[in-house]
């Protein structure tokens, strides 16, 4: 299958060791992986934090540079949820009929990582392998939106040599809300601290997820406490093997 | 009395800041929140078509508030063909005012009160106070509120935030109560023998509304306690203040709504009880009994085809109970009767989005979309937060921020400039990788978390160089 990667602008400019995983992941499984390199990002910080007018061009540059693509593929399942559920609801607050149209064709070829793999891909095991004890947070607009329920752990409970442990309270948000992290620094922080004391519960080395942008918050809370456990996507443990493990 | 009113004095991040540091309500919030989540899941797995059921009650509330001209004066008819009298009151002053004097006009020196948020809304014991008027609120949850000169901190629940031994100490302070234990019975007793001799010589009640009929010109009210059935029976004078969006077209509209909020706000299969009446009955019940049709600006919101939604609340705190952030900051944070996720969407929006404190009100959310999930009504509220946020003002600095980060993600080359700008202008704040002090408001971040360093490699230059080698390693 031809597959655009969408890697989104947090990855690019933050996290291109997740990108670089993604891509060796879907190759290893004999995809052809394309980077389209007129993207930039979703939309989803000014959509989100109500610049929503900021938010159109970016939308646009989105629909226009994947329009052709057979299936895109994002590391990240909020900035699909933006695709997906919300680009029709810009469309529709803009009044542009066109761009609903698009957004319309569009949306439904745009998936996340590990539903891509479960759903489309119909796989469970993708000869992983990572010796580590890793504990695993669901991220609520993978888990709300998009649904994705046990796709990851599926995923996960596949790899060789992993040990993982149920985070208790999973479904319980890490507090990081985008722009609402910085906002309201001390309500996200509050609700950090309960999810690091979740995560530190299970004695793991490594917290995976599926979003960088909530691994970001929940490791930099783990970071500044020095607490030891450390924070890796969920395609980096799915890209590792015998021959190369990432991070 | 207690105080109320929808217009936060402060903005969310001040209130939030305040009460966070709240240990005890931490505590208390906590447990109460997991304890009714829980609940909840169990009830509603009980019935297999609780998603038909979601659907039906927000079809049901979608017809009733877009035919809501009509069926109000449907009601208003059928509530006067019982011998009831019809009252419509255009914002808060208006219909404090139609209260007060009604109690007035029968003498009455002190009024007894259902649990009813539409009347914390409107500030009604303040207005009654005024006028030399005591008011008992007879639920209680909402008569800890009182007896504390508190807030109302949850729709459902007022006096969540406090705890049992909070609830003992107050009463034998306020009530002089002899109180041995903090016991639920010992102190439900005390509030009991205080209430009782209220219920008998009061001569005039006040109640909200969970809906009305239109139809028939049934109102009725669904608690637990037995507070409400005694209020709407026994004395000689009933007045309903109702928000003009509680009302339903068809009587038999109320059997989604009878298995929805129980279920949803209490976590019950049926509440204990649910009183309906009828304007009045001879030689039962009240003598006389006036509905207060209240607008406030809920005219307004129905004008908003997205934000409308907010006005098919059936008021169950379901939002509340699953709301990760109401669960840290507590119902007072929102600085409305109105707290929680349905707050957010509904104080400002009742106050037209003029209010700046009410303003900050739809960015107290991660958008985690718990609350959508919970709605028996199917308000999808992160969506109305989302849109609400763009009605707002923003702060200047961030505005320039924020055009600033669209210009980059406009095109691609201005992203690249923007990465290789950061990784420069970063460079004396990175230790070991990380960053450990932001300035201005990114600095809310660093308040408590590291940043990760821009890399020296981005993906899009790692992808270009990696197939300029011919896509190896």
């Amino acid at each position: 299958m031809k597959i655009d990667l969408f890697i989104t602008c947090l990855n690019d400019a933050l996290f291109p060791r997740t990108g670089e995983a993604t891509v060796a992941l879907l190759e290893r499984l004999g995809h052809e992986v394309r980077f389209n390199p007129g993207q930039t990002c979703c939309g989803q910080m000014h959509f989100n934090t109500g610049y929503q007018k900021e938010a159109l061009p970016i939308i646009r540059r989105f629909v226009d540079t994947f329009r052709d693509a057979e299936v895109v593929v994002a590391p990240s399942g909020s900035c699909v949820a933006m695709v997906r559920d919300l680009y029709v609801r810009a469309a529709e607050w803009a009044e542009d009929a066109k761009l609903m149209r698009d957004v319309q064709a569009l949306a439904p070829k745009v998936f996340e990582l590990s539903e891509f793999l479960v759903t489309q891909l119909g796989l469970h095991d993708v000869g992983a392998y990572y010796p580590h004890h890793v504990t695993y947070h669901p991220t609520c607009h993978a888990m709300r939106m998009l649904k994705v329920g046990d796709a990851p752990l599926s995923l996960l409970k596949n790899v060789r040599g992993l040990t993982l442990t149920e985070l208790p309270s999973a479904d319980q948000c890490c507090g990081f809300g985008g722009t609402f992290s910085v906002k309201n620094a001390d309500t996200s922080v509050a609700m950090l601290a309960d999810k690091v004391a979740n995560v530190m519960t299970t004695k793991a080395e490594v917290c995976t997820a599926g979003d960088n942008s909530c691994l970001m918050h929940i490791g930099g809370g783990l970071s500044r406490l020095r607490s030891g456990t450390r924070t890796l996507h969920l395609a980096e443990i799915l890209a590792s093997t015998e021959q190369r493990v990432f991070a | 009395m207690s105080r109320g009113g929808i217009r936060p004095e402060q903005t969310f991040r001040l209130a939030a800041h305040e009460t966070l540091q709240n240990s005890q309500m931490r505590r208390n919030l906590r447990s109460a929140t997991t304890a009714i989540r829980e609940k909840r899941l169990r009830s509603i797995a009980e019935l297999p078509n609780w998603q038909e059921l979601r659907v039906e009650g927000a079809a049901l509330k979608d017809e009733a508030l877009a035919a809501l001209p009509e069926l109000l004066l449907q009601l208003e008819a059928n509530v006067q063909k019982a011998g009831g009298h019809v009252h419509w009151a255009r914002d808060a002053a208006e219909a404090r005012k139609v209260v007060a004097d009604l109690a007035e006009s029968h003498a009455a020196k002190e009024v007894i009160k259902v649990k009813s948020i539409a009347t914390d809304e409107i500030e009604l014991n303040g207005g009654l106070e005024e006028r030399g008027i005591a008011v008992v609120e007879t639920d209680l949850a909402e008569l800890i509120v009182q007896l504390s000169n508190d807030r109302p901190s949850h729709i459902l629940v007022p006096a969540i935030h406090r705890n049992r031994a909070e609830v003992r100490e107050l009463f034998i302070r306020t009530l002089g109560a002899d109180l041995p234990t903090d016991e639920p019975a010992v102190l439900a007793d005390a509030a009991r023998t205080f209430l009782r001799e209220k219920f008998l010589s009061a001569k005039v009640a006040v109640s909200g509304a969970n809906f009305a009929i239109a139809e028939t010109g049934a109102v009725c009210v669904f608690e637990s306690e037995g507070n409400g059935r005694m209020c709407v029976t026994l004395p000689e004078v009933l007045i309903t203040v109702m928000g003009i969006e509680k009302i339903l077209a068809r009587w038999q509209d109320i059997s989604t709504f009878l298995r929805l909020l129980p279920r949803s706000s209490t976590a019950e299969r049926m509440n204990p009880y649910t009183s309906f009446w009828t304007g009045v009955c001879a030689n039962d019940g009240p003598r006389e009994f006036h509905l207060v049709l209240l607008d406030a600006g809920r005219t307004d919101v129905l004008a908003d085809k997205v934000g409308r939604q907010a006005l098919r609340c059936i008021r169950c705190s379901a939002c509340l109970n699953v709301c990760p952030v109401y669960e840290r900051a507590g119902g007072h944070a929102y600085g409305s009767v109105y707290p929680g996720p349905i707050g957010a969407i509904l104080t400002p929006q009742l106050l037209d989005m003029h209010d700046a404190n009410a303003n900050t009100l739809p960015f107290a959310s991660t958008l985690c979309g718990a609350c959508f999930d919970a709605c028996p009504v199917r308000i999808d509220i992160p969506e109305v937060l989302i849109y609400l946020r763009g009605k707002t003002r923003k702060p200047a600095i961030e505005s320039m921020g924020m055009r600033a980060m669209a210009w980059a993600m406009a095109d691609p080359g201005h992203f690249g400039l923007a990465m290789k700008l950061a990784r420069i202008g970063q460079g004396p704040l990175v230790h070991d990788g990380v960053i450990r002090w932001l300035p201005g408001m990114l600095g809310g971040w660093t308040s408590a978390r590291d940043m990760p360093a821009v890399p020296r490699t981005s993906f899009r230059e790692w992808w270009k160089n990696w197939e300029a080698h011919g896509r190896e390693g």
